[in-house]
C-alpha cells in the first residue's frame, strides 16, 4: 500500500508536468493567433488516429524506451549520464557495420550478432566515463559531454572514409536478414517503419526492473547512489558499482542507437547533429521519475506528441515548432517537479476538514514534508 | 509577562503516520522560567510531538496553544515567528557554510535588496556567543568544526531568532561531560530569564540536574508529569519504561582467550596529511572488553575507520584472529567476523531512503540464504528482518517504511541488531548506546556482556564514561591519537581517567598504565 501510494505520488508529478506543458503550448497558440483546441485533436489523431499513425508512434517510442532505461539505471548510482546519444550513436555504427561486414551470414546470427554489437559498443563508450569517475574522480557531466562530440564526428569519419560508396555521406543499406523491419509489420500498420525493435525494447524493461529490483548488482547501483559512504561501510566497491552501473547504461543506448540502425534508417548516414534518441531519452526517463513502467508509458507520449505533431502543420497553418514547445514545457515542468512536490506539501498543509489529513498523511508524506521543509530552510539533514 | 505564564499548551494532540499513532491525544502545559524535562522510551512520540510544535509536523488533530493563544502552525516559519526554536537529534546544518552562514540561514539580515549585511549579523552573534559562554569560530566551515562546536551553533541558531520557547531534541547525546556541563548551565540560565526550555534527554541524570519538572511519555500517551528534583532515578525510569530497571552490570570472570585483536605501531594520516593516529599498540583477546575512553577527536573516528578498512594505513599492523588485515578491504574485514557499530549512524550506518529490510540486509545480502548466485531472495530477508526487528525490540509501523522514518533510538538499535546478529568475534562498538532509552541500554549491555561471554572480544569506544566503568574489563586512554596508558578498570578513579584524556600523567601510577 505504502509503495503504491509512492508511485502514485510520483505518477501525479507527471501528469500534472504533462497537463501544465499541454496548457502551455495551449497559451502560445492562443496568443500566436492560433487554435489550441483544434490543434490538440489534429495532434492527436495525428497519432493514434490510423494504424499507420499508431506504427510510427511505436517505432519512435522503442529507441526512447532504451535511452529511458539508460539513463535510470545510471541515475539510479547517483550518475547523470549526458552521453546517451554518443553511446546510441556508437551503438547505431557498430550495428550497422556489423551487419554490412556479414553480408551472408544466415538472419538468426546476424541480427542477434548485430543487436549485440551496439549494445556493447554502447557499453563500451560509457565505460570510458565510468572508468575516468571511478578511478580518478572526473565529473561524468563533462566527459559524456566530450565523448559525445567524439563519437559524432567519429561516426562521421567512419560512414564517410570507410562505409559510404564514393562520395556518398550514408552506408549502403544493410542485408535483409539483418532488418527489423519486415513486409508482415508493414502490412499491418499501412507501410508505417514499424519494426520488431519494440520487443527488445519491451524485454529490456523486464531485465532492467528485476536487475534492479532482484538482484545484488540492483541493491549496490541503489545503495551507492542513495549513500556512498554507507555503501563502503557495507562493502560495497563503489568503483565496481559505478562502472557496472555505466556499463549497462551504455549497453541500453547502444541497444537503442541499433534499433536506429537495424530499424529505422537500416543503414547509417552522416549526422549533422547528434541523435535525438539520447536527450530525449533523458526527458522520458525524469517524466516517469525512474520506473521502468512509467518509461514506456513516457516514451509512448513522446512518441505521440512527435508523430501527432506532424499532423498539426498539415491540417492547419500552425508551425510544427509548436510541439517542439509543448515537449519543451513538460520536460521544464519535470524538472520543476521540486516545485511542484513542495506545493503538494503546503496545499496538504491548509486541509479543509482536519480529518482529510489523517487518511492521507502517509509516512512517505511525511518524509517528503521533512524533507521540503529542510529545503525550504536551505538546511541540510545532518 | 508573568514568569509562571504558560508558554505552550496543547489539548489532546494526536499524530498519525498511516495507521500508526505516534501521538495520542497528548494534553500538557509548558511554563515559563522552567526547565521541562521530556522523558519516553525510544519511539515514545518525543521528537514527533515536538516537530509539531516547532511546525514541522502538522498535527493529524488536536491544538497547540502559545500564550494562550491557539495557533495554527504551518511551517516552521510560523513557528519562529511565535517564538519557538528547536534544535534537532540530528542537526541540520550546511556542511560547507560557515558557522555564520549557517547561523543566519533563513533570516538573513540585507543592506539593501539581495545584499547580505554580514557586518551587523556577525555583531550580534558575537554578542550572544559571548553572553551565553557559547564559543565558536564564526569563520570555520561546519564540516570542519567539532560536534560539540555544531551544537553551540545549532543554539545560537535559535537564539538568534530570538526564540523565548526554545526545544532541545536529546541535545547532550554527542557532548562530552564538560560541554554538558556547560550546556545545563546555560539551559538553566535561558530558564532564568523568562525563557520556557524544553528538554528531551534519556540521560536521568541530567534532567535531575537541571529540569523542573519532566513529563513522561510511554507510546504516545502521557503517563505523568512529576516533579524531577524529588522523584529518584529508578522511580522515572520504571515509569518510563514500565518495569524495573536495573543500573548495575553483572561482569562475570572469564579465563583469558586468544588474541583476536592486535594492532602493532598503527599510524594513520588524513587527506589533509595531518597524523591522527601514531605509535599505537593495543591487544583484545578473546571473552575481553576493552574500553577506549578519550575526548572526541584525539583519533578515535579515523582509529575505528582504518581498522575497518574505511581509511587506509600509514603504517604498522592490524591482525585479526592471527591474520593481518593491515590495509584489507572493508568488505574483507566483515567476513573475518568484524562487527562495527559506527559512530556517525546516518552518514555510515544506514541508507536512510532505503527500507528497514533493505538496510538489515546491509552486511549478508552476498550471502546465502539471503541471495544465490547474486539474485536476491527477498523472503530470506523478509522474515530475517522480522526477527531481528522483534528480539531488538525496533518499534516500528511496517518493515517497507525508510529507515529515515524510525525515531533515532530505534535506527541505533536496528544497527546494533544487525552487527550482533552476526556473532562477530570482533565487535567494534563507537558510542553503542548512543540516544537509547534507559530500558534499551540495559538490553543491549547484557547482549554486549553475552557477547563477551561467548568468548568475543569487544572494542567499545565511549563518551561516556559511566558505561565503559560498567562494562570494561580494562581501560585504555588515547589521547593525541596514541594510547597514553591503560589498566585494569577498577584499577582507576575516574578524575584518574579524566586526567590522562587531558593528556596529564597519574602520578604514582606511571608504571602500572605502561606494563601493556
Ligand atoms: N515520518 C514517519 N513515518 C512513519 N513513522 C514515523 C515517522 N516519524 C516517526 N515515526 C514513528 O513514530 C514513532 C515516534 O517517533 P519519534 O521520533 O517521535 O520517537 P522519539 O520518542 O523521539 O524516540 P527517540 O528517543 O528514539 O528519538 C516511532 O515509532 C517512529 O517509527
Ligand atoms: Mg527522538
Amino acid at each position: 500500500m505504502r509503495i503504491k501510494n509512492l508511485r502514485f505520488g510520483n505518477l501525479w508529478i507527471s501528469v500534472t508536468s504533462v497537463i501544465l506543458g499541454m496548457l502551455v503550448g495551449a497559451i502560445i497558440m492562443l496568443l500566436s493567433g492560433f487554435n489550441p483546441i483544434e490543434n490538440y485533436v489534429s495532434l492527436f489523431t495525428g497519432a493514434v488516429g490510423s494504424p499507420n499513425a499508431i506504427g510510427e508512434v511505436l517505432r519512435e517510442a522503442t529507441p526512447l524506451i532504451l535511452t529511458g532505461l539508460g539513463f535510470a539505471v545510471a541515475n539510479s548510482a547517483g550518475f547523470f549520464n549526458i552521453g546517451l546519444a554518443g553511446q546510441a550513436l556508437a551503438g547505431w555504427l557498430a550495428s550497422v557495420t556489423f551487419a554490412l561486414a556479414f553480408p551472408h551470414a544466415p538472419g538468426f546470427i546476424l541480427l542477434p550478432g548485430a543487436i549485440l554489437a551496439g549494445a556493447i559498443a554502447g557499453a563500451l563508450w560509457s565505460g570510458i566515463a565510468g572508468f575516468l569517475r571511478a578511478y580518478f574522480g572526473a565529473s561524468e557531466v563533462i566527459t559524456t559531454i566530450m565523448l559525445n562530440y567524439v563519437a559524432l564526428y567519429a561516426t562521421n569519419a567512419i560512414v564517410k572514409g570507410f562505409l559510404a560508396k564514393g562520395d556518398g555521406d550514408y552506408s549502403p543499406t544493410i542485408p535483409v536478414q539483418a532488418r527489423l523491419r519486415t513486409p508482415f509489420l508493414e502490412h499491418l500498420t499501412q507501410n508505417s517503419t514499424f519494426h520488431w525493435g519494440i520487443l527488445v525494447s519491451l524485454a529490456a524493461v523486464v531485465v532492467v526492473w528485476w536487475l534492479m529490483k532482484k538482484t545484488t548488482l540492483g541493491f549496490e547501483i541503489r545503495a551507492v547512489g542513495m549513500n556512498e559512504d554507507a555503501s563502503r561501510y557495507a562493502g560495497m566497491s563503489t568503483k565496481r558499482t559505478i562502472i557496472s552501473a555505466m556499463l549497462i547504461s551504455g549497453c541500453l543506448a547502444g541497444l537503442g542507437g541499433a534499433m536506429e540502425g537495424l530499424g529505422n534508417f537500416q543503414n547509417i548516414i552522416v549526422n549533422t547533429a547528434l541523435p535525438s534518441i539520447g536527450f530525449d531519452g533523458m526527458s522520458v526517463s525524469l517524466l516517469a521519475t525512474g520506473s521502468p513502467v512509467g518509461i514506456v508509458l513516457a516514451a509512448l507520449l513522446f512518441g505521440m506528441l512527435k508523430i501527432g505533431g506532424l499532423n498539426i502543420s498539415i491540417a492547419s497553418t500552425t508551425p510544427p515548432e509548436i510541439v517542439d514547445i509543448v515537449i519543451a514545457a513538460v520536460i521544464f515542468f519535470v524538472g520543476a517537479n521540486y516545485l511542484i512536490r513542495y506545493l503538494s506539501v503546503k496545499l496538504r498543509r491548509h486541509p479543509r476538514q482536519p480529518e482529510a489529513v489523517a487518511s492521507d498523511t502517509q509516512p512517505e508524506a511525511a518524509v517528503a514534508e521533512r524533507a521540503a521543509q529542510a529545503e525550504e530552510e536551505g538546511e541540510d539533514t545532518k | 509577562m508573568a514568569l509562571t505564564d504558560i508558554a505552550i499548551e496543547v489539548r489532546g494532540l494526536t499524530k498519525r503516520f498511516g495507521d500508526f499513532v505516534a501521538n495520542d491525544h497528548i494534553s500538557m502545559q509548558i511554563k515559563s522560567g522552567t526547565v521541562h524535562g521530556l522523558l519516553g522510551e525510544n519511539g515514545a512520540g518525543k521528537t514527533t510531538m515536538m516537530n509539531m510544535l516547532s511546525g514541522i509536523l502538522q498535527p493529524t488533530s488536536g491544538e497547540i496553544l502559545v500564550h494562550g493563544q491557539s495557533v495554527h502552525l504551518a511551517s516552521a516559519k510560523d513557528a519562529t515567528q511565535l517564538g519557538i526554536g528547536m534544535v534537532h537529534q540530528h542537526f541540520m546544518l550546511v556542511e560547507n557554510f560557515t558557522v555564520l552562514e549557517n547561523i543566519m540561514l533563513g533570516v538573513e539580515e540585507t543592506k539593501g535588496p539581495g545584499v547580505l549585511n554580514r557586518h551587523d549579523a556577525r555583531d550580534k552573534i558575537m554578542a550572544l556567543s559571548k553572553r551565553y559562554g557559547l564559543s565558536i569560530d564564526p569563520d570555520a566551515q561546519v564540516a570542519d568544526i567539532s560536534v560539540g562546536m555544531q551544537q553551540r551553533v545549532e543554539i545560537l541558531k535559535v537564539l538568534y531568532r530570538n526564540a523565548d520557547i526554545l526545544i532541545f531534541d536529546e541535545p547532550t547525546a554527542v557532548l562530552t561531560p564538560q560541554e554538558i556541563k556547560e550546556l545545563l548551565a546555560i539551559f538553566r540560565r535561558l530558564a532564568n530569564e523568562g525563557k520556557a526550555v524544553v528538554l528531551i534527554s534519556h540521560k536521568l541524570k541530567e534532567l535531575q540536574a537541571v529540569a523542573d519538572v519532566t513529563t513522561i511519555i510511554r507510546r504516545g500517551k502521557v503517563i505523568d508529569t512529576v516533579d524531577t528534583k524529588t522523584t529518584s532515578t529508578e522511580k522515572l525510569a520504571e515509569l518510563m519504561v514500565g518495569r524495573h530497571v536495573t543500573f548495575q552490570r553483572e561482569r562475570v570472570p572469564m579465563p583469558a582467550g586468544p588474541e583476536i585483536l592486535k594492532i602493532t605501531d598503527l599510524r594513520v594520516v588524513d587527506k589533509q596529511k595531518v597524523t591522527r593516529v601514531h605509535d599505537f599498540d593495543l591487544t583484545i583477546h578473546g571473552g575481553e572488553i576493552v574500553g577506549l575512553a578519550g575526548i572526541d577527536g584525539n583519533g578515535q573516528s579515523e582509529l575505528v575507520r582504518a581498522i575497518t578498512g574505511l581509511m587506509p594505513t600509514a603504517g604498522g599492523q592490524v591482525t585479526i584472529a592471527g591474520q593481518d588485515r593491515t590495509g584489507a578491504t572493508p568488505r574483507q574485514i566483515t567476513r573475518s567476523g568484524v562487527g562495527h557499530i559506527p559512530e556517525d549512524r546516518q552518514r555510515y550506518g544506514l541508507i536512510l531512503p532505503m527500507s528497514l529490510v533493505d538496510n538489515m540486509s546491509l552486511q549478508v545480502y552476498t550471502l546465502a540464504p539471503y541471495s544465490h548466485h547474486g539474485v536476491l531472495n527477498p523472503k530470506a530477508m523478509i522474515a530475517n528482518t522480522e526477527n531481528l526487528l522483534s528480539e531488538y525490540d525496533v518499534r516500528h509501523s511496517n518493515i517497507e517504511e525508510p529507515a529515515g522514518s524510525l525515531s533515532g533510538g530505534n535506527q541505533q538499535k536496528l544497527i546494533i541488531a544487525r552487527e550482533l546478529s552476526r556473532e562477530p568475534q570482533l565487535l567494534i562498538a563507537v558510542n553503542p548506546t548512543r540516544g537509547l532509552d534507559v530500558g534499551a541500554i540495559e538490553f543491549i549491555h547484557q547482549q554486549l556482556l553475552a557477547a563477551r561471554a561467548a568468548g568475543h572480544a569487544i572494542l567499545l569506544i565511549s563518551y561516556e564514561l559511566d558505561e565503559i566503568r560498567q562494562l570494561a574489563d580494562r581501560v585504555a586512554v588515547i589521547h593525541d591519537g596514541t594510547i597514553v596508558g591503560q589498566a585494569e578498570t577498577n584499577a582507576l578513579s575516574e578524575s584518574e581517567i579524566g586526567l590522562l584524556m587531558a593528556g596529564e600523567t597519574v602520578s604514582g601510577k606511571e608504571e602500572m598504565l605502561n606494563a601493556h
